[in-house]
């Protein structure tokens, strides 16, 4: 079992936890996940590691709530356990060389790109940090943000908050002024990561991407994960979670991430009305 | 006296209509009056034959005669003198070229049913709750990696000579094919818990949710152990390569299976992960996985379920037994035929294959004939389900992250003839991770071999 030791709203469909896994904690590398399951009628669900405590052995996790599992998830407190929680997972990010960095994050995918610009950081490296956001309420870590980069620029859909538009409007406008990035590293929804990757692929510029496929073991054992890079079918558990950016055949990928939707509203619906979201 | 009749004692099934609706065990086993009738079939051969024919060596006309006697826990105790898994093996070993082929009953008539009476025996057992045998600590440690059946028969059998032994699995459960890939309805996962359970109360330690070349890489096992087995398996899905296979609706025979068995998709949404079967299911390949596969399609609610096959029925490497029952409950066979691509809809899911006719042509390497495409015979096969089960390759992870461990060419670990020593010192390995995809008692076999190398080298030190 697996115990939780911190939860944080960090706003309205999103929260941060803490959870106690030694194991993970001391591997944990920016760019590996972990997947976990809630209890024994629970399905298993890969989440990247925000960050990881070798002193106390804690691996954070910061998910939304969209479906059934991430509200059971949701509904644990401190003290209550996880029954099972394994990782790390996946290859981490590939960092050696880049000087020179921009960090895109999406919704979501902010609490993923955090740890990447926050390792470059620390190692030296010049970091630009985009994240967007719907509006100004869904903004999070803002602080812990703005420690990880050189400079922190926020984008929301609306304009609440920071400028309008998304973050790659922000990126273009500095690549069209001049500037110039060893890599770029891109993480959120997938039509942002695609838009990304369009918007670099003229300038030539190293661009990574994190893809968040179904997956259910996420040891290479069922291929419910593979994807198109390259023209090769690929396994985002065991190749990647990241690949380039330029290779990845992101049409499919969109088809493959919507296989289940009815599925999942079923599940959904059905938890609700079993628990009201609680087991 | 002996029971001369010429036919095994039936074992009662389901009925076929039935089963096809559930996921509940299709062959019922023996009552104890049918099991000691079949004992005394035996005709307790002085020279033994049948202990030749299995894997682990099980002390066949030993175990028998308990049964003959009424002595059904004992009859438990002895194959578990040799075998960690008997419950399991007694249902799932290809009995007819194992230990069923050299039995001397069957030269007249059929041979005694060895694999039923072992269930029996095992079943008997575990309900009498066994003692386990007591276990002279000897103070040194072993990591086994992966807990499938070879995994499980190695740690058993170190345990048993007083190693301290931790056994690493990536899944939430132990059992690797067991667990994930083998049905209820011929392995009930209770069953399988109880079994690793007995090997729990013997003292070995399962830790599950560990990856290795993740949380430890080997090298870093092999500072705090004495010496590690692996039995990582062979779990990595091929499939085809053609155009349409990442299409909604296409799975790997693994992911299906695992979606099911080990994560209780049919019993969906109190079991929160999903499976999608169509009306019209199609499972590429020709294997137990296959027929695993397709069975399993039939009982998810698929209306008709074909097995499409690139050789002829005289090839198909399934069990007899299982082919026989997947006929029985109404899976169609489509024989010399082969995709050449998946079409699918709009909306990313497949609406049909597109496949060609296949001849046999002369034999290739492994012996068998090779299958070619007979030109301009392409059809199209209406589909809303694919499954590729066309075999598996061993997991690279472990590989990738040793470098000192030498692999073959298709990812098989390479160990020495005659002891599973791999190029890594104290570290030896066995099973499907060795052999790529072969069945569960070799596993077992080879995972016993590889207690008893890893005893002979730390006894010499």
């Amino acid at each position: 079992m697996y115990k939780i030791l911190r939860k944080e709203r960090l706003n309205d469909t999103t929260t941060l936890m803490e959870i106690h896994a030694p194991h993970v904690a001391n591997k944990a590398l920016p760019g590996q996940f972990i997947i976990f399951r809630i209890d024994e009628a629970g399905e298993r669900v890969p989440l990247t590691i925000a960050d990881a405590n070798r002193e106390t052995g804690g691996v954070t996790i910061i998910f939304q709530k969209v479906g059934a599992t991430t509200r059971l998830l949701d509904a644990l407190e401190v003290g209550d356990s996880l029954l099972d929680f394994v990782g790390p997972l996946g290859k981490p990010t590939q960092t050696e060389g880049i000087q020179r960095a921009a960090v895109l994050g999406g919704g979501l995918g902010v609490a993923i790109a955090y740890p990447q610009a926050k390792a470059l950081h620390q190692a030296g490296a010049k970091v630009d940090l985009f994240v967007g956001f719907r509006n100004r309420d869904l903004i999070i870590l803002e602080k812990e943000l703005r420690a990880a980069c050189t400079e922190l620029n926020i984008v929301t859909d609306d304009g609440s908050n920071g400028r309008k538009g998304f973050v790659t409007d922000a990126l273009r406008e500095k690549l069209e002024a001049g500037e110039t990035y060893d890599a770029v590293i891109a993480i959120g929804p997938l039509p942002m990561m695609r838009a990304a990757a369009n918007l670099t692929r003229p300038y030539g510029i190293r661009t990574i991407v994190s893809m968040n496929s179904i997956m259910i073991d996420g040891t290479g054992m069922c291929g419910g994960c593979r994807l198109i890079v390259g023209g090769e079918t690929k396994f985002a558990c065991v190749d990647g979670p990241d690949f380039d950016g330029h290779q990845v055949d992101f049409d499919s990928a969109m088809k493959r991430l919507n296989l289940y939707k009815a599925e999942e509203a079923q599940a959904s619906e059905h938890i609700c009305r079993l628990t009201g979201g609680k087991r | 006296m002996p029971n001369m009749q010429m036919q095994k004692t039936p074992m009662p099934e389901q009925d076929p209509i039935a089963r096809g609706h559930n996921f509940q065990e299709v062959a019922l086993g023996y009552t104890a009056e049918m099991a000691v009738n079949e004992a005394n079939r035996c005709l307790n051969c002085k020279n033994m034959p049948c202990v030749s024919g299995c894997p682990v060596g099980v002390k066949i006309p030993s175990f028998i005669d308990c049964i003959k006697k009424g002595e059904f826990a004992k009859a438990y105790s002895v194959i578990r003198e040799t075998n960690s898994l008997p419950a399991i093996c007694g249902r799932v070993c290809p009995q007819e070229n194992q230990c069923e082929k050299h039995c001397v009953r069957g030269v007249k008539g059929e041979s005694v049913a060895i694999g039923r009476l072992e269930r029996f025996a095992a079943d008997e057992g575990m309900r009498a709750q066994v003692a386990p045998p007591a276990i002279q600590e000897n103070g040194k440690r072993v990591a086994v990696i992966g807990s499938g059946p070879a995994g499980l028969s190695c740690a058993g059998a170190l345990r048993q000579k007083g190693y301290a032994v931790d056994v690493f699995e990536a899944l939430h459960t132990p059992g690797g094919v067991l667990v994930y890939g083998i049905p209820e309805f011929r392995l009930p996962k209770a069953l399988v818990e109880k079994e690793i359970d007995s090997l729990r109360a013997m003292g070995v330690n399962i830790l599950v949710n560990r990856v290795v070349g993740r949380f430890a890489t080997l090298d870093e096992l092999l500072a705090t152990y004495d010496a590690a087995f692996i039995g990582s398996g062979a779990g990595l899905p091929r499939f085809q390569g053609i155009p349409g296979e990442n299409l909604g609706g296409v799975y790997s025979a693994n992911e299906f299976l695992t979606r099911i068995n080990l994560m209780k998709a049919y019993d969906f949404p109190n079991h929160l992960t999903p499976v999608r079967v169509g009306k019209r299911a199609a499972v590429i390949g020709g294997g137990n996985v296959a027929m695993d596969a397709a069975r399993c399609a039939l009982r998810m609610g698929a209306e008709e379920v074909t097995i499409v096959y690139r050789r002829g029925e005289a090839e198909l490497p399934a069990r007899a037994e299982e082919i026989h029952h997947a006929k029985e409950e109404g899976i169609q066979f489509r024989f010399l035929t082969n995709p050449t691509e998946i079409l699918g809809g709009e909306d990313g899911y497949v609406r049909a294959m597109t496949c060609v006719e296949m001849e046999l042509g002369e034999p290739d390497a492994s012996g068998r004939r090779r299958p070619i495409a007979k030109p301009g015979s392409e059809f199209t096969l209406p589909v809303d389900t694919v499954i590729v089960a066309i075999g598996n390759s061993p997991n690279p992870l472990i590989p990738q992250t040793t470098p000192a461990l030498a692999t073959q060419k298709w990812g098989g670990i390479v160990v020495e003839e005659g002891s599973l020593k791999t190029s890594v010192p104290r570290v030896y390995a066995g099973g499907d991770a060795v052999t790529g995809a072969a069945t569960v008692i070799l596993a077992m076999g080879a995972g016993k071999e590889g207690a008893e190398e890893i005893d002979k080298l730390l006894s010499e030190a």
